[in-house]
């Protein structure tokens, strides 16, 4: 197995000196937190008012947690710790239920992100030799830009292109024999299918390998996957609240991925309980930022599943691993690698008079691609007779629904009492999809 | 002369069309003519009936999405071009029609249409004034 580094010093470091460091840069953390009108406020609460008062890597746990709602009640500054003239850059969310989520990084903060990526594309065997398309979106989701400044720092060659267009990203790969992706798997998966349409199969192209993250999928996605196109995939995985992509990663021996435990704490606790739960068990997964010093976060909590490997890693690296997300502690939806809430949908919905009180959100895939049909019934009172209402009511409510979630609905009209109502259990989402 | 269509929002489900027709005709209420505008997923029943005002009760009374909207009716003759000569006096004169059915009468010389415009009085002037027999609401009860 060739194993290759970035940074060896740092990836093997000895796990004593891996939490003497955590400490180190917790500490720094605390301080810059402390900065900021949020955690002021709340590690104060706490019994914190100085890094001072964190003596060891245990008392990480008197710190509350902070949930993406609280990103939200600081929008838009509650949560920065540096003045804006030192901020280089800003991304966000798309908007969960109308506010956004707002991200800040200084030049610093930028610079030791792009080393944590660099670092997972070593660690798959990638190199200056390769040839990158960037498949992922570029602009305000992380997932773009965060790897092609990992990819240029390493010395790839980039292929900015972003998401979308299959015709030309088939092109792309065959005229500059595109070694390595970074995609989501239904993404892949839709473009083999559209393969033989363009008259291109694997065969005719370089790829060698694959970053693949944004969407939760099975090892039997990854192998199949992995056999239709004759490459190697890795699994990455990320969240803009921790930057962006790249808190974890794969190695060469595709075992799970090893979290930079130097920029990240990372705890499993019971999402009921709150209570941190002993390596190896399945948990919600909780991350402090060690890294990011404009916009501080401690104690994340992810509403991802997942459990940490205990036994190391034959690859050498210090960094334990983190298995695939096995779930959500919430009801977030992830269509085609966009993260959505039912309540998103349900607050554009209701804002809509023509609109009665129940809907039904209805997921299936097809040809690799995610479709979100939206049930909605419609009010009695404003039913005028004419069929071009119901059409532009129709096409008012996908306007409405993509400016806020980005994402195409095929809106079905219905007549009042046609859908399961709220009251007890009416399931309001049918997710049809097979389980990639 | 207005007469009232009635309008059901109807959606893609089987046994819908039978359910509202049933409810009519339980209670007595005659279709006189009828139109579906339809989508993928739904459609929208137009019917002018005998007794308007009661059907829509009943249709609320049942819950099902209903509106009035005022139509105009003609009559003219069941023979070539009859259709044409009217669409010709409502176009010289500039009257938009919004959607239109028909159907024919029993025992009758005469089709009635069902014409849907966006300025119904003006329209009704215009037929009036061409000689168009125009339908009232009495003469549909009566049908």
């Amino acid at each position: 197995m060739d194993i290759r580094f970035w940074n060896q010093e740092i990836e093997t470091l000895a796990q004593k000196d891996l939490r003497q460091l955590q400490l180190t840069r917790l500490r720094e953390l605390v301080g810059y937190a402390m900065k900021t009108p949020f955690y002021h406020k709340r590690l104060k609460k706490a019994g914190i008012s100085s890094p001072e008062d964190i003596q060891d890597l245990e008392d990480l746990q008197k710190i509350p947690f902070t949930v993406k709602d609280d990103l939200r009640q600081a929008f838009p500054k509650g949560l920065l710790a540096v003045d804006m003239e030192q901020v280089v850059r800003i991304h966000s969310s798309s908007g969960t239920t109308g506010i956004p989520t707002v991200i800040y990084y200084t030049a610093k903060d930028l610079d030791r992100w792009t080393d944590l990526l660099a670092r997972g594309i070593v660690a798959t065997g990638a190199g200056p030799a390769d040839v990158f398309q960037n498949m992922m979106s570029y602009g305000l989701f992380t997932g773009g830009l965060g790897l092609h400044y990992g990819a240029e720092r390493v010395g790839l060659t980039v292929i900015p292109v972003g998401g979308g267009n299959t015709q030309r990203q088939l092109q792309l790969m065959r005229d500059f024999k595109t070694s390595v992706l970074h995609i989501t798997p239904s993404y892949l998966l839709h473009i083999h299918q559209r393969m033989p349409e363009f008259r291109i199969s694997p065969a005719d192209l370089n790829l060698k390998k694959a970053w693949m993250g944004a969407e939760p999928h099975s090892e039997n996605t990854r192998l199949k996957l992995q056999e239709l196109y004759g490459i190697d995939i890795y699994n990455s995985y990320g969240l803009s609240e921790m930057n962006g992509p790249g808190v974890a990663f794969e190695c060469a021996y595709k075992k799970d991925l090893h979290v930079w435990e130097d920029g990240y704490i990372i705890e499993i606790i019971d999402p009921a309980t709150g209570k941190v739960l002993p390596e190896g068990q399945e948990g919600e997964v909780i991350f402090t930022n060690l890294i990011r010093h404009a916009m501080p976060l401690l104690r994340y909590r992810t509403r991802d599943l997942a459990f940490l490997h205990p036994e190391p890693c034959p690859c050498g690296r210090t960094g334990r691993r983190m298995s695939r997300i096995t779930g959500r502690t919430d009801d977030m939806m992830i269509i085609n690698g966009v993260n959505v809430f039912p309540s998103q949908i349900e607050e554009i919905l209701m804002s809509i008079p023509e609109v009665g009180n129940n809907y039904q959100i209805h997921l299936t895939r097809k040809e690799g691609l995610d479709r979100l049909a939206v049930k909605v019934e419609i009010y009695s009172k404003l039913f005028t007779g004419d069929l071009s209402q119901l059409d532009a009511l129709k096409a008012k409510i996908n306007d409405k629904l993509r400016a806020s979630i980005t994402i195409n609905s095929r809106i079905e009209l219905h007549e009042p009492g046609a859908l399961p109502a709220f009251e007890g259990k009416a399931k309001r989402v049918v997710d049809e999809r097979d389980k990639l | 002369m207005k007469i009232k269509q009635i309008s059901v929002f109807l959606e893609n489900r089987k046994g819908r069309l039978y359910e509202i027709c049933s409810l009519l005709g339980e209670a007595g209420i005659n279709i006189r003519a009828l139109t579906i505008a339809e989508t993928e997923t739904f459609g929208v029943l137009r019917m002018v009936v005998d007794k308007p005002a009661q059907a829509a009760e009943l249709f609320r009374k049942h819950h099902v999405t209903v509106n009035q909207t005022d139509v105009v009716a003609v009559e003219v003759p069941d023979t070539p071009g009859g259709l044409a000569n009217v669409l010709k006096i409502l176009s010289d004169q500039n009257v938009n029609v919004e959607y239109m059915y028909g159907f024919v009468k029993k025992f009758s010389e005469k089709a009635l249409l069902v014409f849907r415009f966006d300025d119904p009085a003006r329209a009704h002037q215009v037929l009036m004034a061409a000689g168009v027999t125009v339908i009232g609401e009495k003469d549909i009860t009566g049908l």
